[in-house]
């Protein structure tokens, strides 16, 4: 083992979080931020011959390697977990810039109530809440917070209509939204035929549809550090894909143009972080295996655990730092509340082709008729809801082969099933839905008692299943698909078009898994506090989707870039002035 | 050493197919002409046999166009399984393998490899069989990993890349109307509302101008 000179900051993981606040910390201070990131170093030019359906889309070529490190799973305490063997419900990546990389794009706020969600449901609900309910307030509200999603919207260069500025309703926008002080610093991208179709039904039942927000860039943009991208190209190679010319926002055409002029930062690659050292309340340093496979501790006075959401909570307990969770005594807080988000999908066909080659990760219409607390009168038992939305993100050859209506060919392979696929080719779109979830006790992580990673450490556990509240809101969203599918003169329904059962992890839903390190504002039900920070270990910050209560029904990205601003925040301009707990 | 295996695809001419296109007219294919002798990196001839015999009936060759014989599929399948893929380099592994609930997926111990050695053995002189009694063959084992895979393996082999032996003369995206990974749709996206939008493919190789190696090539 190899001890090294202390440094200010180290930072475990090499993603958005990580790399935004060593951009952060560095512009700020003269602090010495080093960045430990497992994966290799990637740049803009490595995916101009990555525009390669088999490799990345379907063998994950960008993802964590799951021979190495995987997770496990099961439905629920009583049950044995077994490995996630292969990809299926959520995609982890690895490589400089993290999940970052090949994520779509897609910038949503979440909703002002969603962070008092405890407070709110109370409120509304009284006794009526379901059995095992864990959801909590986060400790910041959505105003403290809308500073940093504005500094984060210009960050990213996030394209979209604004629908409530600075509390005014603005038709066209999502008017249902919480207010914002800006409108989006770019404007909406190009449209497709079926986000044209869905937009036209939508309206005409009466909902408010609006441009889907994106980080894709819908114009050439430079954003407040100076860093100049150009506008998408449409060319589909979003999600799954890092973007040839960077219009997508990601880490490392972004950040790392910065960092890289920085003399006070530097990057490690192939450094896989596997323990936070600590004593007596106080955070030492990393210690991680290089890559030649050495093992080394890096002292620092700051340390920020920053790698892909769940790891975060594995390596807290791993480190034996704080009390993990135990859902049947409810003591401990690190792992609890693991949440995914309600994914749905109905399947339609047009009558004319989509060209749906065409698009990008973040190219879509969709309604929020039925998302926060909007909409749920009419469905007993809905406490939450989620938004409904066409996305033309690009689809590739062979994913969207054999998309067919029910009852077309009577098996999935043959003459007839090749007859009928070729005719319905590209005639295929899907409404969508992501609902938010909601904590429960029974849903965490621990520390898998059977199966190890490459280095023989745990793989962490998922204990985790829908609830009947999930599959309300399914239902309820897939209902609203039905009716819009109808007014957009489409057939519906097909292979893609079921109904939530128990949660699968051979489908995937989405990357938007979050929780385990979860912040709130007393030590005895969050791991982190408002500001990050965690409350055993003052020097030390757990920031990334970690650290959500439960889950919004956007997707995260953008809310963690907010809390990442934020935590940067409090990290220079309090603990530094004032080293201790913040909250 | 391992005596060198081949697999000849056949001299087909297609210049005279009639083929259906996205756009509603017909499209001609390039004709093709001659034998390739094309060599194996994993079958054996009389595997790679019956993998083309079974592919030829899950994406058949018929008046609705050309199949999986022609896009070369049998190949496009040796090679994944012969590269990090088919040897589970990149699926986690370890034990104890332990079936579970149909929501944790396969959790099988045999690697895609092992899952094709074993199921073309119990297909055994499936390529002799007419194509009825293939059907009935391949009916019996839809179900099971193998058939899953192959049927999977197929669509893959049709619409994939080039570079990765399937899709022999970008057939099947000519097939159905994919004009390739092209880099720029900012004039086209917003006005073929409705309207097909068709070119003739380009592969990745053409787009970026330099030869491009699928992830089937590492080595180790």
């Amino acid at each position: 083992m190899q001890r090294l000179k202390p440094v200010d900051v180290v930072i475990a993981g090499g993603g958005f979080v990580g790399l935004t606040l060593a951009k952060e910390i560095t512009a700020r201070t003269s602090l010495s931020v080093v960045v430990l990131e497992r994966g290799q170093p990637r740049k803009t030019a490595d995916y101009s011959t990555g525009m390669d359906e088999l490799d990345y889309a379907l063998r994950f070529k960008m993802m964590q390697n799951l021979a190495e490190e995987t997770a496990t799973h099961r439905h629920s305490a009583r049950a044995s977990a077994v490995p996630i063997r292969q990809y299926g419900s959520f995609n982890p990546g690895t490589g400089v810039g993290g999940a970052g990389e090949h994520w779509g794009g897609i910038s949503y706020r979440f909703y002002p109530e969603q962070f008092r969600l405890a407070t709110f449901l109370r409120e509304k609900y009284g006794a009526r809440l379901p059995e095992n309910v864990a959801v909590q307030d986060w400790g910041v509200t959505y105003d403290e917070l809308e500073p940093y999603y504005w500094r984060a919207e210009q960050l990213i260069g996030v394209g979209g209509k604004a629908g409530n500025l600075q509390g005014k309703r603005v038709d066209g926008g999502n008017v249902f939204e919480g207010s914002r002080s800006h409108d989006y610093p770019n404007p909406p991208h190009k449209t497709t035929y079926a986000t044209t179709v869905f937009e036209k039904a939508a309206r005409e039942l009466g909902y408010h549809p609006y441009p889907v927000p994106t980080a894709t860039l819908s114009r050439n943009y430079t954003n407040p550090d100076g860093v100049s991208r150009p506008a998408c190209a449409y060319c589909g190679y979003c999600t799954r894909y890092g973007c040839m010319i960077g219009a997508k926002a990601q880490p490392t055409n972004l950040l790392m143009p910065v960092l890289q002029k920085r003399k006070t930062f530097s990057l490690r690659t192939g450094c896989n972080v596997r323990r936070v050292i600590h004593s007596d309340g106080k955070a030492e340093g990393l210690s991680y295996l290089d890559a030649s496979g050495e093992e080394i501790v890096q002292p620092a006075g700051i340390v920020i655990v920053a790698s892909w959401t769940l790891n975060n909570a594995r390596l807290l307990l791993l480190s034996k730092l704080g009390e993990a969770y135990d859902p049947a005594t409810g003591k401990g807080t690190t792992g609890r509340n693991l949440t995914h988000q309600v994914s749905q999908s109905t399947r339609v066909f047009f009558d004319k082709p989509l060209n749906a080659f065409m698009g990008a990760g973040g190219l879509g219409i969709g309604i929020s008729d039925f998302d926060g607390k909007e909409g749920l009168d009419g469905y007993a038992g809905v406490l939450r809801g989620g938004n409904i939305r066409v996305m033309s993100t690009g689809e590739g050859p062979i994913a969207s082969f054999g998309a067919i209506p029910p009852g077309e060919a009577s098996s999935d392979w043959g003459a007839e099933w090749k007859k009928a696929s070729l005719g319905w080719h590209d005639r295929a779109a899907a409404i969508t839905s992501e609902a938010e979830h909601m904590a429960y006790r029974q849903n965490y992580v621990d520390l898998d008692p059977t199966y190890t990673d490459q280095h023989g450490d745990p793989l962490m556990r998922l204990t985790l299943d829908w609830t009947e509240h999930e599959r309300a809101q399914g239902a309820m969203l897939t209902k609203v698909h039905a009716q819009i599918a109808k007014a957009m003169n489409t057939q519906s329904g097909g292979a893609n078009s079921r109904q939530l059962e128990r949660y699968t992890v051979t489908q995937y839903q989405s990357t938007h898994v979050n929780g385990g390190a979860i912040m709130g504002t007393t030590p005895e039900h969050s791991v982190v506090n408002p500001w990050l920070q965690h409350w055993q270990a003052p020097n030390l910050w757990v920031v990334g989707g970690s650290a959500f209560p439960q889950n919004g029904s956007g997707n995260p990205t953008l809310t963690i870039l907010a809390l990442t601003l934020r935590a940067a925040d409090g990290i220079v301009d309090r603990y530094l002035k004032h080293p201790g707990g913040l909250a | 050493m391992k005596r060198r295996e081949f697999i000849t695809l056949p001299a087909t001419s297609l210049g005279g197919v009639l083929l259906y296109t996205l756009a509603g007219e017909p499209l001609r294919l390039q004709a093709q002409t001659g034998d390739v002798r094309v060599p194996l990196r994993f079958f054996t001839a009389a595997e790679a046999r019956v993998v083309e015999a079974a592919c030829a009936r899950i994406f058949p060759t018929d008046e609705s166009g050309p199949g999986a014989k022609e896009a070369g599929v049998v190949v496009f399948i040796d090679r994944q399984l012969a590269g990090p893929y088919g040897k589970d380099k990149y699926r986690y592994t370890k034990p104890p393998f332990v079936e579970s609930v149909p929501e944790h997926g396969y959790q099988g111990k045999q690697t895609p490899r092992e899952v094709y050695r074993e199921g073309i053995q119990k297909l055994g002189d499936f390529a002799e069989l007419p194509a009825a009694e293939q059907d009935q063959r391949l009916r019996a084992i839809e179900r099971t990993t193998f058939f899953r895979i192959l049927r999977q393996h197929t669509i893959e082999g049709m619409f994939s890349d080039p570079m990765h032996g399937g899709n022999a003369g970008l057939i099947g995206w000519q097939l159905i109307g994919y004009p390739g990974p092209l880099m720029n749709y900012r004039d086209e996206i917003d006005k073929a509302h409705g309207q097909p939008w068709r070119r003739k493919p380009v592969s990745l190789a053409q787009v970026v101008g330099r030869p491009v190696t699928g992830w089937e090539e590492e080595k180790g």
